[in-house]
């Protein structure tokens, strides 16, 4: 999929955030932000606030890429998001990536994984629900 | 002594916190109500000019933490383990949101947490919140 075929996959708030996209697996977006002040909670560690943002965003991300690849626009909103803090993130890059776990006609349920140096030892991982409203004409 | 209206210039003007613009409003026994303005960089589309549910997660974090030493009349480090946030309709356009969160109850490593998010109507929430924080190193004071 050529860089103009895809569709816009951050928010105004996720761009202001400093989340960036830093590469596709198997067309699913690896999302990325790195240690600056905007994140940070406790001194040199992520705030959990910034940590979930990257991993909602990640899943809106890994959505509309799917939706798009099927040629279908819909509006994406949030049902809920469980979050589960595994370790504290240190305030150096941390990385997002989510597995769409169903995709509805309604509804999505998507999952994502937070991690850092160590894809094996995430920092958190989260359990989204998203309602998915389809253009009136599709 | 914690006292969240005083501590709120320390806890609030930097890091993720400041850049969201918290700010403290209001706090009883065991809760504290934050505000959150509406300001166009934390828009989470281009269609509907309101506040993206990240910043309203990390609004709810923040006083749910602010609300556990509140309870616990001092400062203790705390991190979240779970939180769940159900978000019940989109914040009105340009709105301002207010989070609200009560520690219900604290054991000798753990705190519990609910809270609301609204635009207005305490009675018409954006969103609810429930969490469970774990004490690091020294416990809260238990009742």
């Amino acid at each position: 999929m050529t860089e103009e075929a895809r569709p816009d996959l951050l928010s105004h708030y996720a761009r202001s955030l400093g989340i960036e996209v830093s590469g596709f697996e198997d067309n699913v977006p690896v999302l990325c932000v790195s240690g600056i002040d905007a994140i940070e909670g406790r001194p040199g560690h992520f705030h959990g606030g910034a940590t979930s943002g990257l991993m909602e965003t990640a899943a809106y991300a890994a959505l509309r890429m799917a939706l798009s690849e099927r040629g279908e626009e819909a509006q994406l909103k949030p049902i809920n998001i469980t979050v589960q803090f595994l370790a504290a993130a240190k305030k150096a890059p941390l990385f997002a990536k989510a597995r769409i776990t169903k995709l509805g006609r309604r509804s999505a349920n998507v999952t994502v994984e937070a991690w850092q140096e160590d894809r094996e030892r995430p920092r958190a991982s989260a359990v989204m629900n998203v309602m998915i409203q389809r253009d009136a004409r599709a | 002594m914690f006292d969240p209206a005083a501590a709120s210039p320390f806890l609030l003007s930097g890091g993720h916190p400041g850049w969201l613009g918290l700010a403290y409003r209001d706090h009883g026994p065991d809760w504290v109500e934050l505000a959150l303005p509406w300001r166009e960089e934390l828009m989470g589309d281009d269609v509907r000019r309101v506040i993206a549910s990240g910043p309203i997660f990390s609004m709810l974090d923040m006083a749910g933490g602010m609300a556990i030493w509140t309870r616990a009349q001092r400062f203790v480090p705390v991190a979240t383990l779970d939180m769940r946030v159900d978000y019940q309709r989109p914040a009105g356009e340009r709105a301002d949101v207010i989070g609200r969160c009560e520690c219900y109850r604290t054991t000798r490593s753990a705190a519990f947490v609910r809270g609301i998010a609204h635009d207005g109507d305490p009675d018409d929430p954006v969103a609810t919140m429930a969490a469970v924080y774990m004490t690091i190193g020294g416990a809260p004071k238990n009742d």
